[in-house]
């Protein structure tokens, strides 16, 4: 397989991915905001904080007014973590691809993008938010499932689920730490409403049936942050997301340094005690974790996508 | 009864189908008699059933622009095929197996000891002003000798009945892939006619191809790696380039796919890592190909690919270089260039041809200007042409001012008048004039001519401009055997 194609197939399923996480990341936080109550809510900004975008957001805007804000993370095309600049680079890619990928595929990428810049004001506000970031999320999910009952399983789809989950488990570590921000000590007033707000974590990721069935616990914050990062058998949990990517390496050619380094990420997260992992430690761990897959992401780039002899 | 033979007018004019008003060519009477019986209401169901047909393979038709959506290129399709009998086919296929056989011995003659200028039959100072001659080519043995392994070469009928070649497309002819296209849509549409007619295949196109660029692998490999070489999504030909790769399961690549190492060799950068790479079937200009001998700006290119093709240790179809047969000036002494090389009379005919280069045929152009076609050497697609006698009188005097200045960059034809055959137009049926662009693939050892050819029909009234451009739309080509008929 073409190193160009392996790294276009990678980077769709990356940005499609990151649409829908995007999506779920607002819907969370759009839901705490009308749980708690309104004195001492953080708003908008941990979310900016959370992708790492502060920088970039402020060149454009002053303050982190919420439309503002749903603004920038549903249509700044400037920003890399937007849902409408997610969906056009996830179609770039899928248009070069268009031999490889079922054109099903390829008709729903191209719609949806379509259907998400039409009615891109309906997410701005509170009233319309709910069905455009279910929209992009059943959206985004059709497109997997397509993608996982018609395209050939081989080395491409690899690639496909790789960039996948490594989004994935990226985000997850994300919305974690969307609880972890308010969560900090100044914002004690927040405490009795914790199990309300890991509900809702849950909630966002759809995990919160899941959650029920596995644990058998009620909600509560160590079996929740044990649920998400180490559950096994949970599709948006970080360490299930982990031996996804490792069951792709299995099939790649000199996979040794990419498997080494995905073990050492898995054994740190399996090692983790949630009794330590109080709100500011957990916001240096979830750092940890994702530089963690920073790294599996430059050496399978490395590995797969760059040739010395090209460069 | 929608159509109506009778009134269908040919006067004047040669067309493909009928003779005389209501009086069908023999290998089209089927055809005329079936499309005769159709009701308006049929028609209309055949043609939605087209183009809902093209609509869905069109999807791969499409091409997108890079700032939004698609633009839709399909070309417009006319469902009433055009008839070539397979008795004259036959002729034109040994004509055109002659024509490029030649053309192949001339540009390794030109690349070698020029026995042709130094014999005198073609000028040497044409060869000085080709654009299309590279002289990184000079000394080269592709395998077999061959450099133009596949060519499109555009065919024309006059109103007398003879075919003529218009044009050689020596570099990177593009169409034969509406061509393989229009015959699924018609099989989708007419199943019936092909059940009851003897309609020759082209399905086997794709896999002569494969064959033809296998045999110039330079490594004796059971399955040489043959690869299609575009110039990317942007390329208005992108749809043809990914439909051959896939329909003869090549990998289709980028110049940035490709890296020639150390050896010499050129590597599909793959991410088990590197992998030879024997044939590549490029669809990228020479002058793209590779930044260290020709343009250096080039991105679409890989450098150091002449190094390799030089070695040996690559194949590339077509051989840069392969364009100095192609140019009009050229094309002129085609007729002269077969005699030389082959010892024959050619088998099929240039368009009368005065080249301005020669004192008397200079003379004879400048005198009849105003009826006469006048081209330049090396542009195409009708770009700085007179027509006579459609010109302004200041025109003509503006052209013979160029004529007089460099007269090697010109030749005169007279105007024809191109063959029609019956296009519809709502649910009638009119005359419209139209091409035909045949494919020809020349290997080391077999010359194989595609079953009729891409019909390019000019769907405005009287024009016989075919380009898809401006106006252009195709037709089903069908060689039908006419034994017995």
């Amino acid at each position: 397989m073409l190193s160009r194609v392996a790294e276009n197939i990678y980077w769709m399923a990356r940005y499609i991915e990151r649409a829908e996480n995007t999506a779920r990341l607002i819907m969370v936080n759009t839901n705490l905001l009308l749980d708690l109550p309104k004195a001492g809510q953080l708003g908008w900004q941990p979310i900016i904080e959370i992708l790492g975008c502060e920088a970039h957001y402020l060149e454009s805007n002053q303050d982190y007014d919420e439309r503002t804000v749903l603004k920038y993370l549903i249509s700044d095309t400037s920003s890399a973590n937007s849902i409408y600049h997610s969906l056009q680079l996830a179609r770039e890619n899928a248009r070069t691809i268009r031999d490889i990928i079922p054109r099903e595929a390829w008709e729903r990428i191209n719609g949806l993008y379509n259907t998400a810049k039409a009615t891109v004001q309906s997410g701005y506000g509170r009233k319309g938010r709910f069905d455009y970031m279910q929209n992009i999320i059943l959206g985004a999910q059709t497109i997997t499932g397509l993608l996982a009952g018609t395209m050939l399983h081989d080395m491409g789809y690899d690639f496909l689920k790789m960039g996948r989950n490594l989004e994935r488990a990226d985000m997850t570590t994300r919305i974690i730490d969307v609880r972890s921000a308010d969560l900090l000590p100044e914002h004690e007033m927040m405490t009795p409403f914790e199990n309300i707000q890991w509900m809702s974590v849950l909630k966002s990721l759809s995990g919160y049936q899941m959650y029920r069935r596995t644990m058998q616990e009620r909600v509560n914050r160590p079996f929740v942050l044990k649920f998400l990062l180490k559950e096994k058998k949970f599709p948006r949990a970080f360490f299930h997301a982990l031996l996804e990517v490792k069951d792709c390496l299995k099939h790649l050619p000199r996979n040794e340094e990419a498997i080494e380094l995905l073990n050492d990420v898995g054994k740190k997260v399996l090692r983790a005690d949630q009794a330590i992992l109080q709100q500011e430690e957990l916001h240096r761990f979830i750092d940890e974790l994702q530089l963690g897959l920073a790294d599996i992401h430059k050496v399978i780039s490395k590995t797969y996508f760059r040739h010395p002899v090209a460069e | 009864m929608a159509i109506r033979w009778g009134s269908y007018k040919v006067r004047g004019l040669y067309d493909e189908l009928i003779r005389v008003a209501g009086k069908p060519r023999p290998a089209a009477a089927a055809l005329c008699q079936y499309l005769r019986n159709l009701s308006d209401r049929e028609i209309e169901e055949y043609k939605a059933a087209a183009e809902m047909a093209i609509h869905l393979m069109g999807v791969t038709f499409t091409v997108y622009s890079e700032e939004e959506g698609s633009i839709d290129r399909a070309w417009p399709f006319d469902i009433i095929p055009r008839i070539i009998p397979k008795s004259e086919w036959m002729q034109i296929e040994n004509g055109l197996k002659q024509r490029v056989l030649a053309l192949n011995r001339f540009i390794d003659d030109l690349y070698h000891e020029q026995q042709i200028i130094g014999d005198g039959v073609f000028p040497g100072s044409l060869l000085k002003n080709s654009v299309n001659f590279r002289k990184q080519c000079i000394g080269i043995d592709p395998p077999g000798r061959i450099w133009a392994h596949i060519c499109g070469s555009d065919l024309v009928r006059d109103k007398d009945g003879a075919m003529y070649v218009l044009e050689d497309n020596l570099r990177v002819p593009s169409g034969v892939s509406y061509m393989l296209e229009n015959r699924l849509v018609m099989k989708r549409v007419f199943t019936d006619l092909f059940e009851n007619q003897n309609i020759l295949p082209v399905d086997d196109y794709p896999s002569q191809l494969y064959d033809m660029l296998a045999a110039l692998s330079p490594r004796a490999v059971e399955k040489p790696e043959i690869v299609v070489l575009t110039p990317g999504i942007y390329n208005s030909a992108y749809f043809e380039h990914a439909y051959l790769a896939q329909q003869m399961g090549a990998e289709l690549v980028e110049g940035r796919d490709l890296v020639v190492d150390k050896d010499n060799c050129v590597y599909m950068l793959t991410v088990e890592g590197l992998s030879r790479v024997d044939v590549i079937y490029r669809r990228v200009d020479d002058m793209f190909l590779d930044p260290e001998v020709f343009n250096p700006e080039s991105a679409l290119g890989v450098a150091g690919l002449m190094r390799a093709w030089k070695a040996g240790n690559v194949a590339l179809a077509n051989a840069p270089g392969s364009g100095v047969a192609d140019d009009k000036v050229v094309y002129s002494f085609v007729p002269e260039i077969i005699r030389y090389y082959l010892n024959e009379e050619p088998q099929i005919g240039n368009v009368p041809t005065w080249k301005c280069v020669n004192k008397e045929d200079r003379e004879y152009v400048l005198e009849h200007i105003a009826e006469l076609v006048i081209k330049p050497a090396n542009e195409s697609g009708g770009y700085g042409m007179l027509i006579g006698p459609q010109a302004t009188q200041k025109e003509r005097e503006h052209f013979k001012k160029l004529i007089r200045k460099d007269p090697r960059n010109y030749i005169g034809q007279p105007l024809l008048t191109l063959s029609t055959a019956p296009t519809l137009v709502g649910n009638r049926v009119e005359p419209r004039h139209l091409d035909l662009r045949p494919f020809i693939l020349t290997g080391p050892d077999s010359v194989q001519v595609t079953t009729g050819g891409l019909t390019r029909v000019a769907l405005r009234k009287g024009s016989t401009v075919v380009n898809s451009s401006q106006g252009g739309g195709s037709k089903d080509t069908w060689i039908v055997d006419d034994e017995g008929l």
